[in-house]
């Protein structure tokens, strides 16, 4: 018996703690995939996959332009390559290798990387991608994943095996609550309703998700009905669930680890003014760069925190009455 | 459609240059010079070396080919098309808008196995050919063929550094040094001698031959197949432009050229 275990909703679990979890699990289930790593494995939670099965690992050193372009070669063998690193290397360094050599191809490869956004927390700026969602997402045919949680993330993981082609996927690195039950079902390239609500929709990914639930709660107390949609496929982008956003509640709020510019709600945004115009905000990593700090401390400094997503809510809200009142 | 009176030369080699001569002036542009540098390697490999069919061209066992130089491509795609992977007027819709012979290799084309033009990411998707045939206990063989220009890309001593490090000696890097680039020549852009001492502390089996001398290609790639535990890396000393006397050695023909026709006809005349 192969099972699988999940955590408890509530949990404050790293992400990476399911990728080194869910690679165990799924290598004994099937042999079609093999992992690709750059001396980083215990950096991104896939250790004890490297430990348990060494066969199943290729080493590349520091070295990831060519650990990219070599999976291009090694998944037109039949093998699927999971090629995983940092997302500032994973996705900055060898990003062309990525667009070119993979992508372009059409290769079968499959990117999953850790240490984005300011949840790297005190190894800083350098490694914080905060620009890897929407490099990734402009490149044509590439499938991007931003799982909210553990949980969700092994849901992921294991749909991802069975995907064909090049995708790239977020692997959380500090701890995270756990939000997604252990029985829900991940399709890639749908959104979830998380929370129901009439007034506003938050739209968050990623480790945004917990927060927005918490920001919902706190207006909940108010009198405001938030609903919250986790949007873990940030492409293809779920459109139904965000036209349904748009009429039901009539306002939008993005929230994201990431630059406010060309992520997530760039991609929401482009799809609401083409087809349901309602006015947004965004919350996001306004166009700087990232800073050492806790994972704890840093979104309420960077203006990703649950205070920042309530207040964003807030000014769509409080415009919607003045304008409904003139 | 123009006549192409191909198979006169007794020369596969002549043959892959004219009909990538004819594909460039076709397309009013495209790079000749390097395309000539490698016809003699491209003959040996495809009519003589690597297992293909070319009625299946992505056939699961078959040896790979990577041209990492992409911009020589109308020398592959005459190969190709020699070989019958399509039809050789196929070539003289190169870098057309209705054609499926990009400017620079596409894997959509029937018999190309790696996206390349960019320079320096060749070998790396070679080694990986070569390492997904290890994995499975494959016995199919790789081959990679670099310019100058991937030779001064990074990426391209990452390759080498981790090819050596796995022991793919189901790998051969075949090096077309004509040494002269894009702009100028080698030794005023960026200067890469030694290059066998380089190779060679890398860990790598190196050869050197004379790119041109098919019987040196041939005994250099027996020797890469029986040597065992390490990559094989072919330095192959060349001339941009080989065969026609105009263009040899002259920068201006590196690429993209618009060849006049009677440049074209004379060149043919030569080969």
């Amino acid at each position: 018996m192969n099972s699988l275990e999940y955590w408890n909703v509530g949990d404050d679990i790293s992400v990476r703690d399911a990728f080194g979890r869910v690679l165990i699990h799924a290598a004994g289930l099937r042999d079609d995939f093999v992992l690709f790593d750059a001396d980083v494995a215990g950096g991104t939670g896939a250790k004890p996959f490297v430990a348990a099965m060494p066969e199943r690992v290729v080493q590349f050193g520091i070295a990831e332009q060519n650990m990219m372009a070599a999976a291009a070669g090694f998944a037109e063998t039949g093998i699927t390559p999971i090629v995983s690193t940092f997302a500032a290397f994973g996705t900055m360094r060898a990003h062309e290798q990525f667009r070119t050599a993979v992508a372009f191809a059409g290769r079968n490869v499959k990117l999953c990387c850790s240490h984005h956004g300011l949840d790297v927390g005190p190894d800083g700026p350098t490694a914080q991608a905060l620009e890897d969602l929407a490099t990734m997402r402009a490149i044509p045919d590439v499938t991007v994943i931003s799982p909210a949680d553990a949980n969700e993330f092994m849901q992921a993981f294991l749909a991802v095996l069975d995907h064909k082609g090049p995708l790239y996927m977020r692997i959380g690195r500090s701890n995270t609550p756990v939000v997604t039950a252990a029985d829900e079902p991940f399709e890639i390239g749908k959104a979830k309703r998380v929370r129901e609500g009439k007034d506003i929709t938050i739209i968050a990914t990623g480790v945004m998700v917990s927060r927005a639930l918490k920001a919902a709660e706190e207006m909940a107390d108010k009198g405001i009905e938030a609903r919250v949609v986790n949007l873990s496929t940030i492409k293809p982008l779920d459109g139904a669930e965000i036209l349904a956003a748009a009429k039901d509640t009539g306002l939008i709020v993005t929230a994201e680890d990431h630059n406010i510019m060309g992520g997530m709600g760039s991609a929401v945004a482009e799809f609401v003014v083409e087809n349901c115009p309602v006015p947004m905000k965004f919350v996001g990593v306004n166009d700087t760069f990232g800073k050492s700090g806790e994972h704890t401390d840093l979104p309420d400094h960077m203006g990703i925190g649950v205070n920042d997503i309530v207040k964003a809510c807030n000014g769509l809200l409080s415009n919607k009455e003045s304008s409904d009142a003139s | 459609m123009e006549e192409l009176n191909l198979m006169d030369t007794n020369s596969l080699a002549n043959d892959i240059r004219k009909l990538s001569l004819k594909s460039i002036h076709a397309a009013r542009s495209g790079h000749p010079g390097g395309s000539f540098s490698i016809a003699e390697m491209l003959a040996i490999l495809y009519f003589e070396e690597m297992n293909l069919r070319p009625d299946e061209p992505r056939w699961a066992d078959r040896d790979r080919f990577i041209l990492s130089k992409g911009h020589a491509c109308p020398a592959l795609y005459a190969a190709l098309a020699l070989k019958g992977y399509f039809p050789e007027s196929d070539c003289l819709g190169l870098r057309k808008i209705e054609s499926y012979l990009e400017g620079h290799p596409d894997v959509r084309t029937p018999g190309i196995d790696a996206a390349s033009g960019s320079l320096g990411m060749g070998l790396s998707q070679g080694m990986g050919y070569a390492m997904g045939a290890k994995h499975q206990n494959k016995d199919f063989r790789t081959y990679v063929l670099l310019g100058d220009g991937d030779m001064q890309e990074g990426n391209t001593w990452e390759a080498l550094m981790c090819a050596a490090h796995h022991d793919l000696d189901n790998l051969v890097a075949i090096y077309d040094a004509n040494l002269l680039q894009g702009d100028d020549f080698v030794e005023n852009q960026m200067n890469m001698h030694p290059m066998d001492e380089k190779i060679k502390s890398f860990g790598w089996n190196f050869i050197e031959i004379d790119g041109h001398d098919e019987d040196a290609i041939r005994t250099a790639l027996k020797t890469a197949k029986t040597t065992k535990g390490k990559p094989t890396f072919v330095l192959a000393n060349t001339v941009k432009g080989k065969g026609v006397s105009f263009m040899e050695n002259i920068q201006f023909w590196h690429g993209s050229v618009t060849m006049t026709d009677e440049q074209l006809n004379d060149a043919l005349a030569e080969l």
